[in-house]
């Protein structure tokens, strides 16, 4: 799988290397704050979303974060390089398992 | 624009994800039909580029982010279908393992993000492009405004989306029960954070890619037409 676009393999390792620089902007994108951003900003959390924002609590990686890392730049950084690598590798899992049902 | 959990009634995420199956099946028979084994690799880097792309926020102005998705770069390598597949599958482990969208928002997620987007920035690339060649100036132009384009109507969907909440549903008290503002707030927010920020960086990353894989692999995207016919 590695051998025939190795230039494109290593664009994106070299992309993943530099992906802390996503963690440099603090703000939550629009329309993706959670509950306590919620309460600080309405002064309530609004009852639907309440009840299903749990719905997937089973997160082992939460915001690309590794539980347990120091909460500085490189605790930052560590974790989504690692959560990067984690990513790409579970999606060129799915991707060899879906590519058992195409054709030679 | 991944719509967490919460924001979207299940009256909303549901018909979405049901919308969905369909794309989903058409997409399986197409990419069946029309990738060959040997093509699998470049939808696997397409999918991981895609998602490692969407890991750069950028900060917008008044104090949120955006990001650019990388799915009508899919969509110009591999066809539109292809891209629906590989960004789907972005979608799916963000949402399982990173807690970046949500379960049933998972839906309308891959109806923004991975339907609307690469195929309306599909058709507005094929529409410039031509017959121009696909290293051309008019073809990586045609590359930026298609990502342009399809980023930004990704999130006008997702404004859309959540910012009917706010009217259609209130609890007995009048408090909006899902998201909580207006569909106007919405989509101004959302259309504008895209047209002036993620939007030119999608066109970016999308001329780019395409620029660095016609270099490096020229014999993969003919010069007339792309990798796989499939449209």
């Amino acid at each position: 799988m590695f051998q025939q676009y190795k230039k494109l393999w290593i664009a994106l390792i070299a992309l993943i290397i530099i992906s802390p620089l996503g963690t440099l902007t603090q703000g939550t994108a629009f329309g993706e704050w959670g509950a306590d951003e919620l309460k600080e900003v309405l002064g309530f959390v609004p009852q639907g979303f309440e009840k299903m924002s749990d719905l997937w609590s089973h997160v082992p990686l939460p915001d690309y974060s590794v539980p347990g890392l120091p909460d500085s730049f490189m605790g930052t950084a560590g974790g989504y390089i690692l959560s990067a690598v984690v990513g790409v590798g579970l999606i060129l899992i799915v991707i060899a398992i879906f590519s058992r049902f195409v054709k030679e | 624009m991944h719509i967490p959990d919460g924001y979207l009634s299940p009256l909303t995420a549901v018909p979405l994800m049901a919308v969905m199956v369909p794309v989903w099946g058409v997409a399986v028979k197409k990419v069946r039909e029309t990738v060959k084994k040997k093509d699998v690799p470049l939808l696997a880097v397409g999918a991981a580029f895609s998602f490692t792309i969407m890991m750069f926020n950028i900060p917008i102005p008044g104090g949120s982010s955006a990001h650019a998705v990388g799915a009508v770069l899919l969509a110009i390598l591999l066809g539109p279908w292809a891209a629906t597949i590989g960004v789907s599958v972005a979608l799916l482990i963000q949402a399982l393992v990173f807690g970046d969208g949500g379960i049933l928002a998972f839906g309308a997620n891959c109806f923004n993000m991975a339907f609307i987007m690469p195929f309306a920035g599909y058709f507005v690339y094929k529409l410039i492009r031509g017959n121009s060649e696909i290293l051309s100036g008019r073809a990586i132009f045609a590359a930026a405004l298609a990502g342009y384009v399809g980023i930004t109507l990704a999130a006008l969907c997702a404004g859309i989306e959540f910012g009917t909440q706010y009217s259609l549903f209130k609890a007995a008290d009048g408090t909006p029960l899902y998201f909580p503002y207006p569909l106007k707030t919405a989509v101004i927010t959302m259309v504008g954070a895209h047209l002036t920020l993620a939007g030119p960086l999608d066109a970016v990353a999308t001329a780019l890619g395409v620029w660095f894989v016609g270099s490096s692999y020229p014999t993969l995207l003919p010069r007339d037409a792309r990798l796989i016919t499939n449209s």
